[in-house]
């Protein structure tokens, strides 16, 4: 990157670790290196405007990780906290639903369903108190990297620009307020971004991490925080199902966490491994909320907070190499949750602690990889890792599958693999003649009764906001394509898989069309650059602050 | 010369603030909360007069809550050069805060005192009048731009019939509009800076001003929800259809 004449200069500040990202796993990792090393300097960079901003999560937590963390959250529980209650399974048909047995691994006795954002805002403070030093508003833009070839280091990270314009060139010019993003040099940088880490992926690439691994798949969830008319619920409940609206074909699921204070969170799951190129996961949650027996729930309620993340489920057999020189990934920016299980934020933990207990005794990041695959999180990985791609195979195949895995314990003897999610869309021409699942789109949003609307009044409850004028950071490299090839091979899919609508085809003014990015509208879930077909997709860090400002979710 | 400016925590302006479950009050669980908007103009007017050199010390105070500190902590690391925070739990209604205000005024003699035009979570848009006659010294409101010489102040107000400039003999209440100026990035180091700088913290009490509240809030509703359109198909229906509302006759 050349940089600009007569600009302010580009501070740099100098720490022993620096983390990027305050979610579960970097905090953890950082309170963490505090208990073992107080001297240590550590600095964790959050591009969300708070801590917990960008935080979306089911979520029902297993306690262990944090209550070897930090006993002390009991005393003092998030916002949102409510003791798991009973578990149902249930399948769901277009007008009835089935209870089925619980698999094992969704029982959540000890459990707790709690507003992770928040669990976020006390671990940062608790972070604070250690004398971590926390910038939220700070987005990781570039890694910073020393030497060539096998000698090439991650030494740092430098920080997005501020008061950047737009001037039809990618990267903008400056505007009057520009302030240069500081660059952070660490002995260790810890990647804790999450799913689809902008600066994990390039890292990832850059170092060849996913060499052994299969492709990484992912899944797109949605969520809602309701109120509803007082004596509907019962506090504690968790409620899962699979089935209707989805067909045998494609992965995914609803949840529904009964809270107190007659709130409800509510919320689908979409494999991004879906075929059909006309299926959009935002209408599918949807017309599950008006299944009848979630209608009679949530008919008179209202919405107060909203938004959608995607999950990262390719398990041990995609995870990448987690060290690098002068570098880890930790948590789902690697990607160590448990998908059978519906659950990260545990092993978010327990990556986050393990890198500060490798990084404390072996003073770098070598052997970190081999540390987590041995450990409590590694094994718990190994033992569900053939239960998600078996879903290939379709909901019946794969609850077999399960079924089966689950008696064996982990120990069959193969490994499924996983498969990238770009290049599972069926072409238009030969997709499969479930093409009613267009018409009940269109039906169904006649015929919707409950909130939001559209995907616009969606993204209102999310609270999301983006400097305009600022470049967009949605880069697509060659948009020729979309209303050429991809118009013809796929109908523009972003302008379906995009839960908050970013994507638009438009009329181009010369009688064709042209791709519109509404980037504003954004709320830094990464489905884009995950599952656009010909992967010209790439997912940057906008100005800091920007995106949801996520209220108890 | 000192500058005084006061500054709200308040919700942030991108939440969409929802009343509670019984109505009485809004949703404030999770919702982020930030220097209001207007006292984030006033602080970067004041660090730009100070940058001019024509002030020499910013001080920044708000009565709030022990979370409050954050926000000072904002505006001490945008360039403020100390912070106040007055504790109080409970609500404190204008005259109460203008009167809390009149004693850091007497305390801190500043020559000028900038506040935002009003909060938007109460948008009263009371406190610069009231501490202006409390203190009994001039105020100029709205204030879209400001100059200084010679002990007088130089301001353009936004009115509703345009634009009126006028000038106010120091010290004087300066409440600022939106237009005045476009507040600067908060850069890392000085965030770290920040850490070191002087922020007391004094209860409410300290100040002595003991009011009962003045306003009762009765309870808290959300707008009438809004229809849907209709859409129709020609220009007949639409006059049919305003007929059959009573719209047209």
């Amino acid at each position: 990157m050349s940089e600009p004449e007569n600009m302010p200069e580009r501070d740099v500040m100098e720490y022993d670790y620096a983390i990027v990202g305050g979610g579960p796993a970097g905090l953890a990792c950082a309170i963490r290196l505090k208990q073992k090393q107080p001297d240590a300097s550590i600095c964790l960079l959050e591009k969300g405007s708070e801590i917990g901003a960008h935080i979306l999560s089911g979520c029902v937590m297993e306690p262990g990780p944090l209550d070897e963390l930090m006993p002390s959250w009991r005393d003092n529980p998030p916002a949102i906290c409510v003791p798991a209650g009973s578990d149902e399974f249930r399948l769901f048909t277009r007008t009835r639903s089935f209870r089925l047995p619980t698999p094992p691994q969704m029982h959540n006795a000890g459990n707790f369903i709690v507003a992770l954002g928040e669990l976020c805002k006390q671990l940062a403070e608790h972070a604070e108190s250690l004398g971590v030093e926390v910038f939220p508003g700070f987005p990781g833009r570039h890694p910073l990297i020393d030497g060539e070839g096998a000698q090439a280091r991650v030494i740092g990270v430098r920080c997005g620009d501020m008061g950047v314009e737009a001037d039809g060139t990618p990267d903008g010019r400056p505007g009057p307020a520009y302030a240069p993003g500081v660059d952070i040099r660490a002995n260790t940088t810890i990647l804790a971004e999450g799913c689809r880490g902008s600066l994990s992926k390039q890292l990832i690439a850059r170092f060849r991490l996913d060499r052994d691994a299969t492709p990484q798949t992912y899944g797109l969830g949605f969520k809602e925080l309701w109120q509803l008319p007082p004596g509907r619920t019962t506090p504690g409940l968790i409620q899962h199902s699979v089935g209707w609206p989805l067909d045998n074909a494609t992965y995914g699921g609803s949840f529904l966490y009964h809270l107190d204070q007659d709130r409800v969170y509510v919320g689908y799951v979409v494999g991004l491994d879906y075929a059909d190129p006309r299926f959009s996961p935002f209408e599918a949650f949807q017309q599950f909320k008006h299944h009848p027996d979630m209608l009679s729930l949530l008919e008179g309620g209202e919405i107060i907070s909203a938004g959608a993340r995607t999950i990262i489920e390719g398990g041990l057999q995609a995870l990448p190499r987690m060290d690098m020189p002068g570098a880890l990934l930790i948590g789902d920016a690697a990607g160590t949750l448990n998908v059978p299980k519906i659950k990260g934020v545990h092993q978010a933990f327990r990556s986050g602690m393990l890198a500060a207990d490798h990084l404390a005794a072996s003073g770098a990041p070598a052997g970190y990889d081999a540390a987590f695959r041995n450990s409590a999180a590694g094994r718990e990985l190994h033992k569900v890792r053939n239960i998600r791609p078996g879903f290939h195979r379709g909901l019946w195949l794969g609850m077999a599958n399960g079924a089966l895995e689950t008696l064996l314990g982990g120990r069959s003897p193969w490994t499924l693999k996983t498969h990238a999610d770009w290049d599972s869309l069926e072409l238009r021409a030969r997709a499969p003649a479930h093409g009613e699942q267009a018409a009940m789109v269109a039906h169904w949003q006649a015929e919707r009764s409950l909130p939001p609307r559209d995907r616009l009044a969606s993204v209102y409850f999310a609270n999301t906001a983006h400097e305009e004028g600022q470049p967009v950071h949605l880069r697509v490299a060659d948009t020729s394509i979309c209303a050429t090839r991809c118009a013809e091979e796929y109908g523009n899919p972003c302008t379906r898989f995009c839960p908050v609508g970013v994507y638009e085809m438009v009329d181009d003014g010369e009688g064709g069309r042209r791709l519109q990015i509404n980037a504003s509208n954004c709320v830094h879930c990464k489905a884009c650059d995950i599952k656009d077909p010909y992967q010209i997709i790439d997912w940057v860090t906008p100005e800091g602050g920007s995106g949801p400002n996520y209220q108890t979710l | 010369m000192k500058i005084l400016v006061g500054i709200k925590r308040v919700i942030d302006y991108n939440v969409r603030v929802q009343v509670n479950r019984d109505g009485t009050g809004v949703v404030k669980d999770g919702v982020k909360m930030s220097i209001n908007p207007f006292d984030e103009i006033a602080i970067e007017e004041a660090l730009r007069m100070k940058e001019r050199g024509d002030a020499n010390e910013v001080l920044v105070v708000s009565i709030g809550p022990d979370a409050a500190q954050q926000q000072l902590r904002t505006a001490l690391a945008m360039g403020a050069d100390r912070a106040i925070l007055y504790q109080a739990d409970e609500e404190v209604q204008p005259l109460a805060a203008a009167r809390a205000l009149l004693k850091v005024v007497e305390a801190e003699d500043p020559g000028l005192v900038l506040l935002g035009k009003q909060a938007i979570d109460d948008d009263a848009n009371q406190v610069g009048q009231m501490l202006a006659a409390l203190w009994n010294r001039p105020q100029a409101t709205f204030v879209s731009a400001l100059e200084f010489s010679d002990g007088v102040a130089k301001a353009t107000r936004e009115v509703d019939a345009g634009l009126e400039n006028i000038e106010v003999e120091l010290p004087a209440v300066v409440t600022v509009d939106l237009r005045l100026n476009e507040p600067r990035f908060v850069k890392m180091p000085d965030i770290m800076k920040a850490k070191r700088k002087p922020l007391d913290i004094r209860p409410f009490a300290e100040l002595g001003v003991e009011l009962p509240p003045q306003l009762e809030t009765g309870r808290h509703e959300p707008p009438p929800r809004r229809q849907g359109g209709v859409k129709v198909d020609s220009v007949e229906a639409l006059v049919a259809a305003l007929k059959d509302k009573g719209i047209l006759s």
